[in-house]
């Protein structure tokens, strides 16, 4: 006879008390509440020992997860309450990243909107002291030298990264990859200096043009293109691509119908990081473009504004008085995050209207 | 029985122009990568060569190219260093709770506002360091040297304004942080349904499946990401000009105001105003950031290498 039998001998013996205590939860609501209850301890804790924001945050977080582990533990055992610790430090993760954010976008706002009207979008710096005065030289020149960066970098990023995933075979391939990951590196200053040499070369020392800048630009964005595509290319199923060769597709219809398309949500996302990137871009301009006060839209001929160099300068020469020089800086820098925020929805609008639907 | 022939032998796949054009453009701008490259190089050694033969007096500081470079080096890796350490745990936090704790409506929203952190350009992090970061800092800085000042560390004197090592290293780390998240993310997003599911239905809970699950998978994608993050934090520029207060040579301490500047910063401060052997001893000092640069990528590659089994394509 065995020990577990049950006295009464029926059919249905119910459950062992183990089991049953293995499962028990508690409501829903109990964490929330746990995780406030410990908040407000903590805000507590710092109110008496001298109140402060950042204080209050700290101990109140820690607190309420300490509340949430301990009750999780007694309750749930060691595997559930380890799940819901690192669920409470993965959310305050993300809590935290959102700190400098915020921080920072109310700073740009509140400092900024001072001087969005009509006249800074309107007019240059040409003959301008003090008052007034206008970004509108450096925006066009911004939308020039990056329109032309995303014209270069793009088309040979793309057709590298798809060189590296469908095409590449052996030394060549290894030397590229290997040589993409390197100049991924390469320090946004040092493209400047790059583009500067080889236009100093034909055009001798002191050579300042928009199309240099450009140039600069693209060493920087050409490997961030490769590298993000390149890593959506590859997670592209092999499946997919092998199905389309059974069907008889040649290789290249299958690279644009099939890899593509599935991958084209990454690679906007990709591609708008890296335009992202090189929008705000301050080093390799100050170097290659150079700033001038009035306005000049051709990248062949000599020095052209740009909104970030734009900024630069006006805060750190404000000249006298500083104050209005000051404020243009800062609005210049809300219009750099205005202009890379709707660079942004654009991307995220190429990737909502043609990526295919997946299954999952 | 019949006698088995051999197989015909298989039709040999037809090289189509199109392919023929497609392949030949995609070689071409892989290559084109290369001679790149190599013109970087070539014109950061030729260029830099002047200062590396140039007697040690004539050289900016007068205590020769190391002297002059050195600490630069150290202001450098110290800030990105910084970044990182910040950095890398906080993204991948991030990118788990957006792709696997988030509330799905919600996540595609998150992922959005952290990519928006990446967008904003290094300047304009540069403003927000110098008005915001570095005065809020200062208090922490003064507890710092009060509490901690037996850490070399925090050795003291707090900075007034805030504008130190440490305040550079932090907002490096807010900038490469979406970097870092934002690889990681697409990776973790890609570990195959079917593994989750299966660590599931196991009874794991969903850290446990994270763990056996995601994390293996996207163990490369997230030193992938760290590694372009020290890479921007290497190369930062303009914020780190505009933030740090460099004044002074190699300390390990943090929260003072005299900081070694970084390779990037210095040249940005310096290259307009400079002529002659100062500019070929600023493009050496370059050539040291691209040779450092070099290393942590071959570094990050063999690490990468060493997981390229997990790749989704093979």
């Amino acid at each position: 006879m065995t020990a577990t039998r049950p006295a009464e001998g029926g059919t249905t013996a119910p459950p062992r008390r183990g089991l049953v205590e293995q499962h028990r939860r508690l409501p829903r609501v109990a964490f929330p509440a746990l995780f406030l209850l410990g908040v407000l301890v903590g805000v507590t804790l710092s109110a008496v020992t001298g109140f402060s924001i950042v204080l209050a945050a700290i101990y109140g977080v820690v607190l309420g997860i300490l509340a949430v582990y301990a009750v999780s533990r007694v309750v749930e055992g060691s595997r559930k309450s380890f799940d819901r610790l690192v669920t409470c430090v993965v959310t305050t993760a993300f809590a935290v990243a959102m700190v400098p954010l915020v921080s920072l976008v109310w700073t740009v706002l509140s400092r900024g909107l001072k001087r969005l009207d009509g006249e800074f979008f309107n007019s240059s710096m040409l003959g301008i002291v003090g008052e007034g005065g206008g970004a509108y030289h450096a925006i066009f020149g911004t939308l020039v030298i990056t329109g032309i960066t995303a014209l270069i970098s793009v088309p040979i990023g793309l057709l590298t990264a798809i060189y590296l995933v469908e095409y590449g075979r052996g030394r060549l391939k290894k030397a590229i990859t290997f040589l993409v990951d390197v100049m991924t590196g390469i320090p946004s200053i040092v493209a400047g200096l790059f583009a500067f040499a080889l236009f100093a070369l034909f055009f001798g020392p002191g050579v300042r043009m928009g199309i240099m800048g450009a140039v600069a630009l693209s060493v920087l964005m050409i490997p961030v293109v490769v590298r993000s595509s390149e890593e959506v290319l590859k997670l592209v199923p092999n499946e997919l691509r092998e199905a389309a060769y059974a069907l008889g597709v040649p290789k290249w219809r299958t690279i644009i119908k099939i890899v593509i398309p599935t991958a084209m949500a990454g690679l906007a996302t990709g591609v708008t990081l890296a335009v992202a990137r090189v929008v705000g871009e301050t080093a390799p301009l100050l170097i290659t473009v150079g700033i001038i006060n009035g306005t000049n839209l051709d990248p062949f001929d000599g020095r052209m504004a740009t909104l970030p160099v734009f900024a630069y300068y006006q805060l750190t020469q404000p000249g006298f008085p500083p104050e209005y020089a000051i404020d243009r800086a800062w609005t210049a820098a809300l219009i750099l995050i205005i202009l890379v925020m709707a660079l942004n929805v654009v991307g995220r609008l190429i990737s909502r209207f043609f990526a295919p639907k997946t299954g999952r | 029985m019949t006698i088995t022939s051999a197989p015909p032998e298989p039709p040999r796949p037809k090289r189509r122009i199109g392919d023929r054009v497609f392949a030949g453009s995609a070689t071409g701008a892989g290559v084109l990568i290369l001679l790149v490259l190599a013109g970087v190089a070539i014109f950061l050694i030729s260029e830099a060569w002047p200062a590396v033969t140039a007697p040690a007096g004539d050289i900016p500081g007068g205590d020769g190219l190391s002297g002059y470079i050195a600490p630069l080096i150290f202001g450098t890796l110290v800030a990105a260093v910084i970044a990182l350490v910040v950095a890398t745990p906080l993204a991948v936090a991030i990118a788990l709770y957006i792709t696997y704790y988030a509330p799905r409506r919600l996540a595609a929203t998150m992922g959005y506002v952290i990519d928006l952190l990446a967008a904003i350009p290094s300047v304009v992090y540069g403003f927000w360091g110098i008005a915001t970061l570095a005065p809020a800092l200062v208090p922490f800085y003064v507890w710092a040297e009060d509490h901690l000042g037996f850490i070399p560390l925090f050795a003291g004197p707090a900075s007034a304004t805030g504008r130190t090592m440490l305040t550079a290293g932090i907002m490096l780390a807010v900038m490469i942080l979406p970097i870092i998240s934002a690889i990681s993310r697409e990776v973790f997003g890609q570990a195959p349904a079917l593994h989750r599911e299966a660590a599931l239905a196991l009874g794991a809970t969903r850290c446990e499946m994270i763990r056996m699950a995601v994390l293996p998978y996207g163990k490369s994608g997230v030193i992938g990401g760290a590694m372009l993050g020290l890479g921007r934090a290497l190369g930062e520029t303009l914020a780190i000009a505009i933030v740090l207060s460099a004044s002074g040579g190699i300390t390990f301490n943090l929260i003072s105001s005299s900081n070694p500047s970084t390779i990037a910063a210095n040249i940005a401060l310096q290259f307009p105003e400079s002529t002659g052997l100062d500019v070929n001893t600023l493009i050496a000092s370059g050539l040291a950031l691209f040779v450092i640069t070099l290393a942590v990528n071959m570094l990050a590659r063999w690490i990468v290498n060493r997981r390229a089994d997990f790749s989704g394509a093979n």
